[in-house]
């Protein structure tokens, strides 16, 4: 869980993926698309993944990834990234971290 | 030497050989199915045999070495030749029956997709029904998906009572408490069907995601299990004018973010065909690979239903945010705008269905 935490506290976005998840895949795009460039976790290959993985489940979302970080605060899953995203409220979010224009 | 001729001879003078080998013979069909053409056959056997004993007693020459083996082995050859006739007699019965049972379901056949296209043109929706995969392999994916059928089918029929209850409640200029109502009334129906297509996705993701649950012209357009948010926003935006410079800028940001999320979902699957068949492309050696090969390809799989559930989600939430920038009144015109074109895109199913074709 510290090993979460700390990664998650890193500055920006951070997103904690699996190198085989296509819905992890498609989060990535999106923020690519809205000029972000996130830090990537992909727990499946860290030692430490299976730990991670339980730790992320204990967060509350209703899939361990992907999960969401932005300035350190948890954000969700694809769920709350998507909602969040139409009601147009991702974009403010994401303003201070947008690098790719 | 005479005395096997007269053998045949005393038998026939006295009557005995002859009926009782026509008895003989009539035993055997008699085992299998009756039938008049048993004794001709067998009279007529016995006639040809009577007439070569007739023209030259040396055609039985062979068998004439003592009394008993002159019966017997003509015995044994006539029982033979008998046997032979009732098999080829049977056997052509069997092919007529086999033959009158495919034309009488070749008729069926027939008969069930007259009345299926009958069905379709009324509106009926009629998915998957007769696709083989929903017919008894797994009593959970069958109930699944003809439950859904069933529920959708009421579905669409409260959407169309719905629409005519806020076509009529606009034209009749009730208050907007009043189309409150309604409007919450919608967006609930249409929750609803989310609802349902998660709980389909469950039993049979590919059946969702394969249309068949909805009209042909429908299908055209179907992108993940339904339609694109931002294609209908665009398609029906212009029927909700005029609206209000705040209202333009955000559902043009609606849009704008529906699009990129689709595009981001669409992406996703893309790279899900993708690996799904990287992994089935590889050879497996040994048992275990195998196993672990189709375990993978699984998950991939399974994968779809949340991609499924995703798309809808988009769905849901572009209604909601709808809802939310709109006014009452804009809403529920809303509302009746994708109720009837919805609606349009069935009849017109429904006619493309019904077109006069090239006899084939």
């Amino acid at each position: 869980m510290e090993k979460v935490m700390r990664l998650a506290a890193e500055k920006g976005v951070v997103i904690f993926s699996k190198s085989s998840c296509c819905m992890c895949y498609a989060v990535k795009i999106l923020f690519h698309e809205l000029g972000v460039n996130p830090i990537v976790h992909e727990i499946d290959q860290d030692p430490e993944g299976k730990e991670m993985e339980r730790a992320l489940c204990r967060l509350g979302c209703n899939a361990p990834v992907p999960a969401v970080f932005i300035g350190g605060k948890l954000v969700g899953s694809t769920n709350e990234v998507m909602s969040l995203h139409l009601g147009g409220s991702l974009i403010p979010l994401l303003r201070p971290y947008q690098t790719l224009v | 030497m005479s005395s096997p001729s007269t053998q045949f001879a005393t038998s026939r003078r006295m009557g005995i050989y002859e009926p009782v080998h026509q008895i003989s013979m009539w035993a055997e069909p008699f085992r299998g199915n009756s039938s008049p053409n048993t004794a001709v056959s067998t009279i007529q056997g016995d006639a040809k045999l009577d007439k070569s004993e007739d023209t030259s007693q040396g055609t039985i020459g062979p068998l004439e070495n003592h009394d008993q083996e002159a019966n017997k082995p003509s015995d044994k050859v006539l029982r033979r030749l008998a046997q032979n006739r009732e098999a080829a007699r049977k056997s052509r019965l069997r092919k007529k029956a086999y033959i009158q049972q495919l034309e009488t379901s070749r008729l069926k056949l027939t008969q069930v997709e007259q009345e299926l296209e009958r069905a379709r043109q009324q509106g009926v929706y009629i998915g998957g029904a007769l696709d083989t995969s929903h017919l008894g392999l797994s009593g959970t994916v069958n109930s699944g998906i003809a439950t859904f059928e069933m529920e959708y089918g009421h579905w669409v029929e409260e959407q169309n009572r719905q629409n005519h209850e806020l076509r009529t409640a606009l034209q009749a200029h009730v208050s907007d408490i009043e189309l409150r109502i309604l409007v919450d009334s919608g967006i609930n129906h249409y929750c609803d069907l989310f609802r349902m297509k998660g709980a389909a996705a469950k039993a049979d993701v590919f059946y969702l995601m394969s249309g068949m649950w909805k009209t042909s012209a429908e299908r055209f357009f179907l992108w993940i299990g339904g339609f694109r948010p931002s294609e209908l926003l665009k398609v029906l935006m212009p029927q909700l004018e005029p609206l209000s410079e705040q209202q333009l800028l955000d559902v043009g940001n609606l849009q704008q973010s529906s699009q990129q999320a689709e595009d981001a979902l669409s992406q996703g699957m893309l790279k899900l065909q993708q690996t799904l068949a990287e992994t089935l492309a590889s050879d497996p050696v040994g048992e275990d690979s195998y196993m672990s090969q189709m375990a993978t390809a699984m998950g991939k799989l399974e994968a779809l239903v949340s991609f499924v559930n995703q798309a809808d989600h988009l769905r849901q939430q572009t209604l909601l945010q709808m809802s939310r920038i709109l006014t009452i009144h804009q809403a529920a015109r809303g509302l009746l705008v994708l109720g009837d074109f919805f609606h349009r895109f069935r009849a017109l199913s429904s006619l493309w269905a019904a077109r006069p074709r090239e006899p084939a």
